[in-house]
Order: C-alpha cells, then sequence, then structure tokens
C-alpha cells in the first residue's frame, strides 16, 4: 500500500518526529511504500544537516535520511514547505543564492517545495498519516 | 476509521473531542503522552465501553516508557508500530487528535 506522512513537529522537543520515522520504518519493513513525507510548520526542522545531537542520542535527521525515500527520478521525497522553511531559515543552495545569504543548511536527503506536493501526496496515496503536538 | 490520540485527557480535551466524533465503526489508537487514557485510573466509562468491544488500542513503547503496563484498563489491545501500520491500513483514513 502506498503511505504518505505529515510530519508538524520539530525534532527532540515532543515526539511526533520520532512517532513519525518509527511508523516510516514499520511500514517500509511491512513491505509497504512511503511515497511521500512531507515536512511542515515547525517540522521543517527535521531537515537541517547541521544537527549535532550528543553521541549516546538518536539522530532525527539522519534517521529519516537513512530511509533513502526518493521517486522513479531519484528525487528525494522528503519534502520540506517552502514557506514554512524559508520563515524558520531552512534554506538549500537555490535559495540562498536567490535571497542573496551566504550558505545553506538543507540536508541533501531532502528538498524544497510547495504545499502542492501535500495536496498530491493526499491524492496518490492511499493512506495520508498526520503526526504533529 | 482510525483516531490517533496523542495527548492525555488530564492535558487536553483532544480525546473528548474524539469521543464526540466516532461513529460505531471508528476504532482509537492511544500513542506518544495519549496512553495515559489507557491507565486504570484515568478511564472513562466510554472508553471502557469500546474497549469491551475491541475497538481500543495503545502503543506498547509508549505504554513502557510512561510505566503504565501494569496499570492497563481492562481489554485495552496493545500494539508495536507493525500492529500500528496494520490498523492503519484496515482502518482507512487516519484521524490525528493532537
Amino acid at each position: 500500500m502506498k503511505f504518505a506522512i505529515q510530519v508538524n513537529e520539530g525534532p527532540y522537543q515532543h515526539q511526533a518526529s520520532d512517532s513519525a520515522f518509527q511508523f516510516a520504518k514499520a511500514a517500509i519493513e511491512n513491505g509497504h511504500e512511503i511515497m511521500r513525507v512531507f515536512f511542515y510548520h515547525d517540522g521543517v526542522n527535521n531537515a537541517s544537516r547541521f544537527t549535532l545531537p550528543p553521541q549516546d542520542d538518536r539522530h532525527v535527521v539522519n534517521n529519516w535520511a537513512s530511509l533513502d525515500i526518493k521517486n522513479a527520478d531519484g528525487e528525494p521525497e522528503l519534502v520540506v514547505c517552502v514557506a514554512a522553511a524559508l520563515r524558520r531559515g531552512m534554506l538549500d543552495e537555490s535559495e540562498a543564492t536567490k535571497n542573496s545569504i551566504e550558505g545553506n543548511n538543507l540536508h541533501p536527503a531532502f528538498r524544497i517545495s510547495g504545499l502542492g506536493q501535500l495536496i498530491e501526496a493526499g491524492i496518490q496515496s492511499d493512506r495520508l498519516v498526520v503526526f504533529g503536538d | 476509521m482510525l483516531h490517533t490520540v496523542n495527548k492525555s485527557s488530564f492535558e487536553r480535551n483532544s480525546l473528548q473531542s474524539c469521543l464526540n466524533t466516532i461513529d460505531d465503526s471508528s476504532v482509537i489508537l492511544f500513542i506518544e503522552d495519549g496512553v495515559i487514557n489507557a491507565a486504570n485510573n484515568a478511564n472513562s466509562s466510554m472508553i471502557a465501553d469500546l474497549a469491551a468491544n475491541g475497538r481500543v488500542f495503545a502503543l506498547q513503547g509508549d505504554v513502557d516508557a510512561r510505566g503504565i503496563s501494569s496499570k492497563l484498563a481492562d481489554n485495552i489491545k496493545l500494539v508495536d508500530y507493525s500492529g500500528f501500520v496494520d490498523l492503519v491500513v484496515e482502518h482507512g483514513t487516519a484521524v490525528s487528535w493532537v
């Protein structure tokens, strides 16, 4: 079955990111497909490649990246909402250049796109599951 | 329909909103702090009735993490994440009460 997941909360604050990751992992292990994970609101903070938790703590960002969720064209299907991301200083190279800002912090396993991607995920998947707080 | 509840009713009224909304075919899954609603001292009569009909589930890992595995109300079924996935598959649209 085709699953889509929406994450509305940042990592390390509430449990939503961890629950969503464990759910995605279990779905893949059970033979289902995760067609997209959409990060919205504070959920965009799941995508920072500068995240450095202590060594004995779980690494939420790398956990997401380890799922290696991509589409047929090889693009990441860990999708970060552009408006939510820019508000919170989450930038990829293209957004940084466009806004004349030096540096960028989006993990390469993620990509920035619009809210339409969430709507599309809701239409194209068999199940959309929302995690938030 | 599957309804997930991730808050204790001591903290928010999302469980009550869920109970006001569900139909006769719905099932409830308690996750995160929502598992506190599955403790035998936090239980409403409506939850007890739904549980008696096999329609109330709680996520094992979150129950264990909060030390209430020995205090679970009657008839609450425990599932792991794999069981969570199966519930979503079986019951269609999942509504997240937060």
